[in-house]
């Protein structure tokens, strides 16, 4: 967590939360139309907690249980289109069975969010933590946000519908926190009052939804000559997806008090060696640099967030120019 | 054909605008054969116009008129399900009238 959040004055709702249920609670907060699932083992209790609150009545949302996680993606790609907010979440295999339609929601420019509890792919069965799941989607033209803690797995979750939705971005956004280390471990979590994260979000507005009436084909036969000039809008909306991480990271620092870097250079000053992680682990490491620290050892971490796009950029000035060892040039 | 467009200019995600696209004469793909009916035996059961897989059966105020070669392509479906045998698949080549509606007495074509 940075430092300014430990002090925010801001941060006076503080809860213990898992990460699982803080993403339930952006969900809440946020209020989709719908939210397409299936429970395949592993899963994480992130759609269990938010179909409670659907239950409850505290949200509008649509759920679609549906019958594999091939079709929670499906009947999330059909409903975003027609026009509705939608989510999902998954982890590990339920993800892997995923993959074939995420390249579709990526193509069609569809904002879906994901929230990915990040676990192992089997086998051996495994709900543990490992990045595995959402590396297969690394190519397949979907945003991906590697939390580091439940604060920020709630705080990603609030900022994806407006980066999955920004007009120059239109893509599925995964917001994916470390299984078990994040999703089943509870701590303090500040939460944004239910109107402000309303008030930040906005509506949603895609530009062909088929329930406007307008007369439009999606999902079009393409040959090889539109199919490139389709994949080059993908390439720009992924490229301008990492400026647009960067304007709404400052964007929800006024709401918040909490500002997340793509990259994150974590006491890099003068160091001679430094870790590049993702995820919970740069959390355990940062307090095993500041031991190195405190011993004289000069020591640093670069922590990637924003993993697709990847910041090459910022990850290059950020251990580069911290460092004089070209071991650390990316 | 029309000259393509460039990213910059179609809409995202490949989704396709009214008018904006050129018909797609996929009757091209046709090979072999084409459909040709024999009128006096037609006795406008439509089954052609329900089963044909590529709505390529004209017809006007419910009245069979012919097919549309621009998007026929060649299944010979509308001849097996005929049943008066008034549709019948002829060589590519043969020249037609126009919606391949052959008048007169039986058995021409
Ligand atoms: S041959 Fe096939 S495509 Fe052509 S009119 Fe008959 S049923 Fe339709
Ligand atoms: S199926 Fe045969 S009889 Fe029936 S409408 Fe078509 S051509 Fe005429």
């Amino acid at each position: 967590m940075p430092a300014e959040a430990r002090e925010n004055p801001l941060s006076a709702r503080m809860q213990l939360l898992t990460g699982a249920e803080a993403a339930a609670h952006a969900m809440r907060q946020i209020n989709p139309d719908v939210v397409s699932v299936y429970p395949i083992t592993p899963q994480t209790p992130i759609i269990q907690t938010f179909a409670k609150f659907v239950a409850d009545g505290e949200v509008d949302t649509e759920i679609i249980n549906v019958e594999s996680e091939h079709s929670a993606m499906s009947a999330a790609v059909g409903a975003a289109q027609a026009g509705a907010r939608t989510m999902t979440a998954t982890a590990s295999q339920g993800l892997a069975l995923m993959i074939e339609i995420v390249y579709i929601a990526a193509s069609m420019r569809l904002p879906i969010v994901m929230a990915v509890g990040n676990r192992a792919l089997s086998g051996p069965i495994n709900i543990h933590c490992d990045h595995a799941d959402s590396m297969l989607a690394r190519d397949s033209g979907m945003v991906q946000i590697l939390t580091e803690n439940a604060q920020e797995a709630y705080d990603f979750m609030v900022i994806a519908p407006r980066l999955a939705e920004h007009p120059e971005v239109m893509l599925p956004v995964l917001v994916g926190q470390d299984g078990f280390t994040i999703t089943h471990s509870a701590e303090p979590v500040s939460l944004l009052p239910d109107e402000q994260v309303r008030r930040f979000v906005g509506d949603y507005r895609i530009p062909y939804p088929l329930l406007s009436g307008e007369v439009v084909t999606q999902g079009p036969f393409a040959m090889p000559d539109y199919y490139f000039e389709i994949k080059a809008q993908q390439v720009r909306a992924m490229q301008a997806a990492a400026q647009v991480f960067d304007d709404l990271s400052e964007a929800y620092e006024a709401y918040s008090g909490r500002r997340y870097q793509a990259v994150e250079g974590y006491r890099l000053d003068d160091a001679d060696r430094a870790l590049i992680l993702m995820g919970s682990s740069a959390g355990t490491a940062k307090d095993v640099v500041d031991q190195l620290r405190a011993k004289g050892e000069k020591v640093g971490l670069a922590q990637v967030r924003l993993f697709r796009p990847f910041p090459a950029a910022a990850s290059s000035s950020t251990v580069s120019a911290s460092s004089p060892s070209p071991a650390f040039s990316l | 054909m029309r000259e393509l467009k460039s990213s910059h200019q179609l809409p995202i995600g490949g989704a396709v605008l009214a008018q904006s696209a050129e018909p797609p004469h996929t009757g091209g793909w046709r090979v072999g054969e084409k459909p040709r009916v024999q009128l006096d035996t037609c006795v406008n059961c439509l089954l052609c116009w329900i089963y044909c897989p590529d709505s390529a059966i004209k017809i006007k105020d419910e009245a069979f008129l012919g097919f549309d070669y621009d998007y026929c392509k060649g299944c010979g479906i509308c001849q097996e399900v005929c049943p008066t045998g008034a549709i019948k698949m002829v060589a590519e080549a043969l020249v037609l009238p126009p919606l391949g509606r052959i008048e007169g007495e039986s058995d021409a074509g």
